[in-house]
């Protein structure tokens, strides 16, 4: 339908009035971090990803400034939250008197564990996120109260375990018992919700890389969830950016940790199988 | 179906003379999202009864409250107004490839004009899945919406369109 030049010229209009040009000259960067950790931003798009050849990190998208936070751990607002976290990790909270280290030492024995969420939880008989497998330890292992899905301690936590993934591909598996919640999550992906009748492939399938209004669309990835986004000032959970979209259709939204969502992380997560873990990762 | 009837019932009326006088003006004027008629996408009949203003259809294009229509669309008219987006085709020239009836069609409900188009439809209240209040992320209050753009607004919209020759 749009001819290449035009979408160029359209891009051209686009950054120019970004003030950012010079991005223009160049080819999409590498993503390095602390000059050391080597991240996968754009690689072959998985199998069952019918509609796509190649998926694309978040990160690719974003402006210079906005992805400079994110190349050294000085920089990345999102460490703050993460420190923060490593405090309660040596904690004792609870009528048991534990805190997560008396379990399991330090956090780097959590790696892997961001790469493979969400999973499905075998004693649970569901697809379990991040939250609810910190929910446990807190309620039965430590018996102290459980974190509320939005409240900081849980987004802390979310992203120090998050980080101990980083640079690990995205590893999700859809089959076996997590299949019909997949199922469930990619339905949703593609229903055209709300009064705008807009689905997330519309946005984030159909027209990556392209403008809508001011916004550079992305492949709407999560692989850097938990993110910082600057606007918020504050980390945001990938259920919270469902909302968000959901709500900008004019739709009635679902809540966070809702099992709609819970479905849709799934399914989200699985189509960024092959990129590295990027979290916590920066946003405007 | 029905209101098709209704209407053409409407416009023999006002043919005749006897429609503002039968309805009272306004309400002879105004069709009802649900009564519009689209002819292969096409809807001839004004949607309010009153000549669309250019100016006013600028308004609606690039506010966000309303049309937003340059979130996806690029036009070379309205260049002094930042950020336009490349959902849509441009719409330079709209004016020349499509005929008022085309364009009040394509505004008004473009899903009858393009299969699945991803425009919104401006002039319709129902079938929408998980309908919102607006923004708020809430349900919506009424089993229908109020449209996206009134009547007039797409006049409007229409009107300025017809000025996009290249
Ligand atoms: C009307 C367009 C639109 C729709 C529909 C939409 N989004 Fe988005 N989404 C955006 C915009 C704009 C952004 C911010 C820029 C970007 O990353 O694309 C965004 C960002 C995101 C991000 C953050 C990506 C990152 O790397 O920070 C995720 C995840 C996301 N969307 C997922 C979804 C999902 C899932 C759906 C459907 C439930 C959806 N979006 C529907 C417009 C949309
Ligand atoms: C969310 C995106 C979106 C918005 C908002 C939008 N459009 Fe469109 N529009 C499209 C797309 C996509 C097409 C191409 C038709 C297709 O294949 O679906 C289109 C096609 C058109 C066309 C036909 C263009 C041509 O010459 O081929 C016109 C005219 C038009 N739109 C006018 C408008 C007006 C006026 C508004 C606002 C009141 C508007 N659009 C808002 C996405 C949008």
């Amino acid at each position: 339908m749009r001819s290449i030049s035009l979408r160029i010229l359209a891009s051209v209009t686009a950054l120019a009035v970004m003030g950012s040009l010079s991005a223009m000259a160049e080819e999409l960067p590498e993503l390095v971090i602390n000059e050391d950790i080597e991240m996968v931003t754009r690689t072959k798009a998985p199998a069952h990803l019918e509609n796509l050849d190649e998926i694309r990190s978040g990160w690719t998208f974003r402006t210079k400034e906005t992805q400079a936070f994110q190349m050294d751990d000085f920089d990345n607002p999102g460490m703050i939250f993460v420190d923060q976290a490593l405090d309660t990790w040596e904690t004792v909270d609870g009528a048991a008197g534990k805190s997560c280290a008396s379990c399991h030492e330090g956090p780097e024995s959590m790696a892997g564990m961001r790469a493979s969420m969400p999973k499905w939880n075998d004693d649970a008989g569901a697809v379990w996120t991040m939250e609810m497998y910190i929910n446990d330890c807190r309620e039965n292992r430590m018996q102290a109260d459980a974190w509320g899905w939005k409240s900081q301690p849980m987004l802390n936590m979310n992203a120090l375990i998050s980080l101990q993934s980083r640079g690990m591909p995205v590893d999700v598996k859809i089959d076996g018992p997590a299949q019909s919640t997949w199922e469930k999550g990619k339905e949703m992906y593609y229903t055209r919700y709300g009064q705008l009748e807009l689905s997330c492939a519309n946005c984030h399938e159909q027209n990556y890389d392209n403008y809508i209004r001011a916004d550079h669309l992305s492949q709407g990835q999560i692989n850097g969830f938990p993110v910082y986004r600057l606007k918020q000032a504050n980390l945001i959970t990938s259920h919270n950016r469902f909302r968000g979209c959901i709500r900008d259709t004019r739709a009635e939204t679902f809540s966070e940790g809702s099992p709609e969502f819970i479905a849709l992380e799934l399914y989200v997560s699985s189509r960024g199988n092959g990129l590295s873990v990027e979290a916590p990762s920066v946003r405007n | 179906m029905r209101y098709g009837k209704l209407r053409a019932g409407a416009t023999a009326l006002a043919a005749a003379g006897l429609g503002a006088a039968f309805f009272g003006s306004a309400l002879a004027a105004e069709l009802a999202p649900q009564q519009v008629v689209y002819d292969e996408g096409k809807v001839s009949e004004s949607l309010s009864g009153v000549p669309g203003d250019v100016e006013a259809g600028r308004k609606v294009m690039i506010t966000r409250g309303q049309g937003n229509c340059i979130a996806c669309h690029e036009v070379t008219a309205l260049k002094e107004v930042p950020f336009h987006g490349e959902v849509g085709p441009t719409l330079d020239g709209a004016g020349e490839r499509w005929s008022e009836a085309e364009l009040r069609g394509i505004v008004a409900n473009s899903k009858m004009t393009f299969e699945d188009s991803m425009m919104p439809s401006f002039y319709k209240v129902s079938g929408y899945i998980r309908p919102g209040n607006a923004f708020t992320g809430k349900a919506a209050k009424t089993a229908e919406l109020p449209p996206l753009l009134t009547a007039q607004q797409i006049e409007d919209v229409v009107a300025y369109l017809l000025t996009l020759k290249e």
